[in-house]
């Protein structure tokens, strides 16, 4: 979180809205630990990340979804599987939980 | 004031604080929703922020769930862990029905380094590549400026321990204390302080002889077995580390395997000599073939450490 500070503070005081994503999980082998951070403003900026690059635009999807649907916050679980319903994988074979919602608290 | 407004502004001024949100919840096992709270008022993305003392800020839904989930945050500030736990609607041990997620912000660890010597320089610079905020400590003014140790947050001109006295209360099981005056009229009585904070690491430096001889002035300090196992030294893993920039890696590893529990090997855990040989190379095909295997056999080196 410390380190998305600046950027949503600025997009914040341009009174755009922010919604954020944090890891909060991480099974098996995963790029980032728990509280890896992004923030994503509502015309599409991002700062921050929560991975090694493999599930950002993944992400950033659902932020821009949670900010311009009804601002209800949902888990998302990235991660290899055969599974279908696991569009975006990591290539490492972990798998990672993130938590996107508003920042409206 | 917002919750996120007090826990940025926490956060800038490095102060201690936790985040707890409900990252699920299980409806089957008794909370309600993503839509409807339920009967324990338990929602979706709810929040508490916690500090280590004081009132908290927010609620995730109920005053029972609040309580114990403050009382988790705030071992978690403690050991600065941040992860996600499971609890019953009102807080309930061994059920799954909230997830919360508490994400621990602690201000940075401390590193207190007795000894304004070469290796302290180094080991400085490694301390805070690892993020830790540095104070390095010595009564000699000559040798502890801000000139020399330019890396250091502090330079205390002081008596090990009466600065432990001043500043050991707010050592705890994240912070570390590193002795490397390996003089005795100076170490004995720092490790004596050190032994009396939370200290999580406390290393000394110095060869397996002067260790040996320590041991025996601590002892006669008072020092009991429990004490004596908390001191790692000689300080460092077993790497073979000999400039003051390989025992600074080799300290800061040493750090960390304690904090995680692995089983690398320390110096303290092992016998034989600290710096590798000259020419020492691993098993295996040695790079240059048997002119740079020779020195295998070559003269043993001191094993201490050079003097500072």
């Amino acid at each position: 979180m410390k380190e998305v500070l600046g950027e949503v503070e600025r997009w914040r005081a341009a009174g755009r809205r922010v919604a954020v994503a944090r890891v909060v999980a991480v099974e098996g082998s995963g790029p980032r630990d728990p509280g890896a951070t992004m923030a994503v403003s509502e015309d599409g900026e991002v700062a921050g990340s929560v991975s090694g690059g493999c599930v950002e635009g993944a992400v950033v999807e659902q932020a821009l979804e949670v900010l311009a649907g009804d601002g209800v916050a949902r888990l998302c679980t990235f991660g290899y599987s055969d599974d279908e319903a696991f569009a975006v994988g990591l290539t490492c074979g972990g798998t990672v939980h993130v938590f996107v919602e508003p920042l409206d608290w | 004031m917002t919750l996120y407004e007090a826990l940025r502004d926490a956060l800038r001024a490095e102060e201690a604080v936790a985040l707890a949100t409900v990252v699920e919840l299980t409806p089957e096992e008794g909370a309600g929703d993503a839509g409807d709270p339920g009967e324990h008022g338990v929602g979706l993305g709810a929040k508490l922020l916690v500090r280590p003392v004081g009132a908290e800020l927010g609620t995730l839904g109920n005053d029972d769930l609040d309580r114990v989930v403050t009382r988790d945050a705030r071992a978690a500030l403690e050991t600065g862990l941040t992860s996600t736990r499971h609890y019953g609607p009102r807080g309930q041990a061994r059920r799954r029905a909230v997830a919360v997620f508490i994400e621990s912000f602690a201000p940075p660890p401390h590193m207190v380094i007795f000894g304004a010597v070469d290796f302290t320089a180094a080991l400085g610079r490694a301390a805070k590549l690892l993020g830790y905020r540095v104070t390095v400590c010595d009564a000699r003014p000559v040798f502890a400026t801000p000139a020399r140790f330019p890396m250091a947050d502090e330079v205390v001109v002081d008596w090990p321990d009466r600065h432990l006295a001043k500043v050991g209360g707010e050592l705890g099981p994240r912070d570390a204390v590193c002795v490397l005056t390996h003089d005795p009229k100076f170490d004995v009585p720092a490790i004596v302080a050190a032994l009396r904070t939370r200290v999580g690491y406390l290393g000394a430096m110095g060869s397996r002889r002067t260790h040996a001889e320590r041991v025996a002035r601590l002892r006669e300090a008072g020092v009991g077995e429990e004490g004596l196992g908390r001191v790692m030294a000689p300080i460092g893993l077993d790497i073979g580390a000999r400039t003051p920039e390989e025992t600074a890696v080799s300290v800061c590893a040493e750090m960390i395997a304690l904090r995680t529990g692995r089983k690398a090997p320390s110096l303290r855990d092992v016998e034989g000599p600290i710096h590798a040989r000259a020419g020492e190379a691993p098993a295996g095909p040695v790079p240059g073939g048997a002119d740079a295997a020779q020195g295998r056999d070559g003269p043993h080196l001191d094993d201490g450490r050079p003097p500072a």
